[in-house]
């Protein structure tokens, strides 16, 4: 590539010296008929999977359709279903499960990967293979991950109760981990933050590796402590990658099914009941679909609405 | 914003203590998030009883049960018939007919394994594709709505897996696509087009105009520009990508389980129902989790340089 | 990046082309049923229709946890996977209104298959709907009842039979009421036998499909629970929750809490078998299904294995239902050869077979024949099993109702939540909001 140091004025230059006609046979394809070429397949493969399945699922919403009953008559209950959703005490009892992980998954998974990340950022010698190696439990798939840690938290033939065991003196068959509604909670919370958080780890790496050496060095020449260091450039400038972290993780485990239905099946009871789990026994095992499309919408609204205010927070720390 | 250079300066660089101490707590920290992974691949390599010992067995006689019972269907037979049976042809058959059972077949394992491998390269090729030229649109050019439509198509991602299988189960079930390959990469290609446009868009915003443009007065017309300057240069972002996408459509288990059953089942949804004649055969459960787990491990490290690019780049755009 | 694309153009070309389906010979049908020891045995016995017909059979099993989930999906997505089905006895009102079922009235004419043949128990629960009335929709294919297995050559041994009967002032012997099979649970508990420290009884705790229901069954029917007013059908209330239903319901917790081993919280057939196998419990709740299978291994079976019905209550006795009948799919593109392998399974002969192969035949030519009793240590027990048997419902609905019993039971028998008698409120509560919906009330 010639360096161009006005590309642009050239570019307008060559463009004017150039006819219309032959500049457009030049340029081949219309530039708008390229942008319409290369956009529609997305949307409309958006459209077809994404738009048309929620419009459809808002208007079974207001219905009370059963997917197995298609020989039954369907009737519009009109706000029905919402209002029965939103007074259903198991429903919310669901959303506090639901809560009760997606903030302890955060808290734990943001405090360990930023830790670990800022570690990495030491660069010492094998830091690449290192990396690696943490990054392997996020490449297993959720549902096996759920499954076989159902053998190790089992008292008797599990190595986690062995492991405990063998560091805190306790009894390896006198607790239990997915048994006790205490630890049940405890149990899906330890198995994301052993699988994601890797994830955070590369997010936050990426992170404090945006941040020039100049900052610190000018630091450095005003005689900042390290701490002093750590407080005001890493963790600022980080922040946004921080933000972003939670922002994904947050997303995904609200939506958590597979690794808690396999490893608890919601249980002991609905202990560990996510909402997830309360949609899918509501749409593919009781099938009544307008009743779960209706708790589909509010699920999506909450999400969208929290992610919404997020990023906007999310945009201002990035301005600063 | 510079990444930062590898050349110490003596001021940022951390001291050899530092860095003694962070290697230390690192593999400190990899080797315990090894263990449970660890624990599975030998449990593999265990026969059933030992598998479900108490105490657990660090110490066994390793045995391919695992390997053999994940690849096979077998029944119990009685010793007398096992007599009248021809020699066993190879190690599996041995093994087997030690616990007075014969094997029948092969299981569905490597059916359903291939299910995995063809579902998730198409639906990650077509993700990257589809997001490559979207991104590429969105980022060159005036698009009506463009900000809006962004944000719409990040959304998408919102909706847990379930509640979008409940109108996708009834699309599928009137088109036909139910328990289709053709279906689960669709739907697949659906879900990750939104985070590669999203990925990529930010790769190639990176990727200054002027090259492209340069290009054009030399007289390539805009797709050739695409191809011949855009595509070089966005490579890292593009394989970041596709490493995500491989992942999620690798390892999805919701849609899986609720819109296959027989002929397009992937991996997931089937390796947790492996049982013994008791309960869960957790050796083969480990000898499948194992198997499944090497390509995405291999797909991974061998591009490991570009993931980290991918996250920065994809991280810092909006 | 050219070659990239190509490559990745390459690689959806030859997706789609791995997706193109092979031509499915007509010849071959599939059967689909839960992985279990019976299924196995059936692969064996339909080698001889195959061999008469010239019909090859192929096999979908999928465990017991998935099976229901997985099965039912496929119905209700009109799916071609099984041309025959050997569904759950409770399926049978949602798959006959729905459509999935063809309905064998006809056929059964046609071929001179008489109901009458079959065990009424069997006939009703799994062939009938709406229940009571001659409408047919599957073949009574599996008998099955919930039972108990013991270690017979623990209670066997001297020193225990002494210490037993010191505490207890009478002898170590299979139970015959519930209160005798707590006490023997807890005798065992904790005790070192053979080196080893061994537990109670394995009882069923499953919360995802339906292991808890069955379980607690066992232990609400003998003590009067019934599901409805005989004379009033969906009046609940005093019949689900009468005083003797909440005691048996304590009583099965007493028995989780006190007798089980660790980590029992969330067991069904399979980890029932495994502890029985690993020499684990003196006592195990299991379908009669097992029975022949656990008879048979080297480790446990033969003498060291002894089986006992599910014993009497306060009010009586009962055995939850099991079983399951054979239903034509009515998506299958090869109905006709579906139904000639129904006419082969109902073939007196072939039933027979079907039993001494580990198949529990519901055929009245197999369980009247004098003999029948000491063809194997349990079929005296299963015959008795079967004169008591009750069902949980098989309304179109019934998944709402068994969904919200796994619930409430396993939220007070393992998650400690409310007391029992709360807890059958609350399932009467959450059935009548059912049956309100679906206008039977």
């Amino acid at each position: 590539m010639t360096g161009q140091t006005t590309p642009d004025k050239l570019a307008q230059r060559a463009a004017q010296a150039t006819p219309q006609a032959i500049a457009k046979r030049v340029r081949g394809l219309s530039d708008r008929a390229i942008a319409w070429i290369f956009i529609s397949p997305t949307m409309l493969l958006l459209l077809a999977i994404n738009i048309f399945p929620l419009i459809w699922t808002i208007q079974l919403s207001f219905t009370n359709f059963r997917a197995n009953r298609t020989n039954a008559v369907v009737k519009n209950v009109g706000i029905d279903n919402y209002t029965s959703i939103l007074s259903d005490p198991d429903i919310w009892a669901a959303m506090q499960s639901t809560a009760h992980f997606v903030f302890w998954t955060i808290v734990l998974q943001t405090l360990i990967g930023f830790t670990l990340a800022w570690l990495l950022d030491r660069k010492f010698r094998g830091h690449g293979f290192w990396t690696t190696i943490i990054l392997i439990p996020m490449m297993l798939s959720p549902a096996v991950v759920g499954n076989f840690w159902r053998f190790l938290y089992q008292p008797q033939i599990g190595l986690f109760n062995y492991i405990i065991a063998f560091f805190t003196g306790v009894e390896p068959s006198s607790f239990e981990m997915i048994g006790s509604v205490q630890l049940a909670p405890w149990s899906i919370i330890i198995v994301d933050t052993w699988m994601w958080t890797p994830y955070v780890m590369l997010i936050c790496l990426a992170g404090l590796r945006s941040i020039p050496d100049y900052i610190y060095e000018a630091a450095e020449v005003d005689r900042a402590s390290h701490w002093r260091q750590f407080w005001s450039i890493t963790i600022p400038m980080a922040l946004p990658f921080i933000m972003l972290a939670v922002l994904f993780r947050g997303i995904e485990n609200f939506k958590m099914f597979d690794m808690v239905n396999l490893l608890t099946s919601g249980g002991p009871g609905s202990t560990t009941e996510v909402a997830s789990i309360t949609l899918k026994r509501e749409a593919f095992e009781k099938w009544r679909t307008g009743f779960s499309s209706a708790f589909a919408i509010i699920l999506f609204v909450t999400v969208f609405g929290l992610a919404n205010i997020y990023v906007k927070a999310l945009n201002q720390v990035k301005s600063r | 914003m510079s990444a930062s250079s590898s050349s110490a300066h003596s001021v940022v660089e951390p001291s050899a203590l530092t860095k003694r101490i962070a290697l230390g707590a690192v593999i400190l920290y990899a080797l315990i998030t090894m263990i449970p992974l660890f624990w599975i691949v030998i449990t593999s390599m265990k026969s059933p009883p030992d598998s479900i010992s108490y105490p657990p067995k660090i110490f066994f006689q390793p045995s391919i049960e695992g390997y053999c019972n994940l690849f096979t269907n077998q029944t119990r037979q009685t010793p007398e018939y096992l007599e009248t049976l021809p020699p066993p042809q190879n190690r599996c058959e041995e093994v087997t007919r030690q616990r007075n059972m014969v094997i029948v077949g092969p299981s569905n394992f490597l059916k359903r394994f291939a299910n995995s491998l063809i579902i998730a390269f198409g639906s990650t090729a077509l993700s990257v594709l589809l997001g490559t030229i979207a991104a590429y649109g969105f980022s060159r050019f005036k698009v009506p709505l463009k900000d809006d439509l962004l944000f719409f198509i990040l959304s998408t991602r919102m909706m847990p897996p379930i509640a979008v299988a409940i109108p996708i189960y009834l699309m599928y079930r009137e088109l036909g696509l139910s328990d289709t390959k053709l279906g689960m990469i669709l739907l697949y290609t659906a879900v990750n087009v939104s985070l590669a446009v999203w990925l990529l868009k930010g790769f190639i915003d990176e990727i200054p105009r002027e090259y492209e443009e340069a290009a054009m007065i030399d007289g390539y017309t805009r797709l050739q520009a695409f191809r011949k300057v855009v595509l070089p240069q966005a490579t890292t972002g593009i394989v970041a990508t596709a490493i995500f996408c491989m992942i999620f459509a690798w390892n999805e288990y919701a849609f899986a389980v609720l819109l296959t059953s027989g002929d397009a089942q992937p991996a997931p949804p089937f390796i947790p129902t492996i049982i013994g004649e008791g309960g869960m055969d957790w050796p083969a459960v480990g000898a499948g989790t194992t198997l499944f787990l090497i390509p995405i491990l291999i797909f991974t490290v061998l591009l490991r340089k570009h993931l980290l690019r991918g996250i920065t780049f994809g991280a810092v755009r909006k | 990046m050219k070659k990239l694309i190509a490559g990745a153009t390459a690689l959806a070309a030859s997706a789609m082309v791995a997706m193109t389906p092979v031509s499915a010979n007509a010849k071959t049908i599939t059967l689909c049923w839960a992985a279990w020891d019976p299924a196995n045995a059936l692969v064996e016995l339909s080698k001889d229709f195959t061999a008469k017909s010239g019909v090859d059979m192929k096999f979908e099993f999928v465990p017991w946890p998935n099976f229901a989930d997985r099965m039912l999906n496929e119905l209700n997505s009109k799916g071609k996977l099984c041309d025959l089905l050997i569904g759950d006895s409770q399926w049978i009102g949602g798959s006959a209104e729905n459509g999935h079922y063809v309905k064998l009235n006809d056929f059964f004419a046609k071929e001179g298959i008489k109901m009458d043949d079959f065990m009424p128990a069997t006939v009703t629960g799994y062939s009938e709907w709406p229940k009571g009335t001659p409408n047919y929709w599957a073949l009574p294919a599996m008998g099955d009842a919930l039972g108990w297995t013991y270690r017979k050559d623990w209670f066997a041994k001297p020193e225990l039979r002494d210490a037993f009967k010191k505490q207890y002032n009478r002898d170590l012997e299979p139970p015959k009421t519930l209160d005798e099979l707590v006490d023997i649970a807890k005798f065992f508990q904790g005790r070192e036998v053979d080196g080893k420290k061994v537990y109670g009884a394995a009882i069923f705790t499953e919360r995802g499909s339906e292991g808890i229901t069955m379980g607690v069954s066992n232990f609400l029917y003998p003590n009067g629970f019934k599901y409805q007013d005989p004379k009033k059908p969906y009046a609940m209330e005093g019949f689900v929750n009468s005083p003797g239903a909440v005691k048996g319901l304590e009583a099965y917790k007493a028995l989780y809490k006190c007798c089980t081993p660790p980590g029992y919280t969330d067991a069904y057939m399979g980890e029932g078998l495994d502890a029985v196998k690993s020499g684990q419990v003196a006592l195990q709740m299991n379908w009669f299904a097992f029975f022949p299978g656990l008879y048979k291994d080297e480790k446990v079976g033969g003498d060291k294995i002894g089986f006992f019905v599910n014993p009497k209550g306060s009010a009586g006795s009962g055995s939850q239902l099991g079983g399951q009948g054979l239903s034509v799919v009515a998506y299958s593109p090869n109905q006709a050869e579906a139904l000639a392998y129904i006419k082969w399974f109902a073939n007196p002969e072939v039933q027979k077979k079907w039993w001494s192969m580990g198949g529990y035949s519901a055929h009245k030519a197999v369980l009247n024949d004098p003999g029948f009793a000491k063809t194997a240590p349990f079929a005296a027990d299963f015959l008795v099993a079967m004169g008591q048997v009750m069902d949980f419902w098989a309304d179109p609905s019934y998944a709402q109702l068994l969904l919200a019993e796994q619930k409430r039971i396993h939220d007070y028998v393992v998650a400690d939540k409310g007391t029992a008698k709360e807890a059958l409120d609350g399932m009467i509560k959450d059935w009548t909001k059912v049956f309100k919906d679906d206008g039977k009330l």
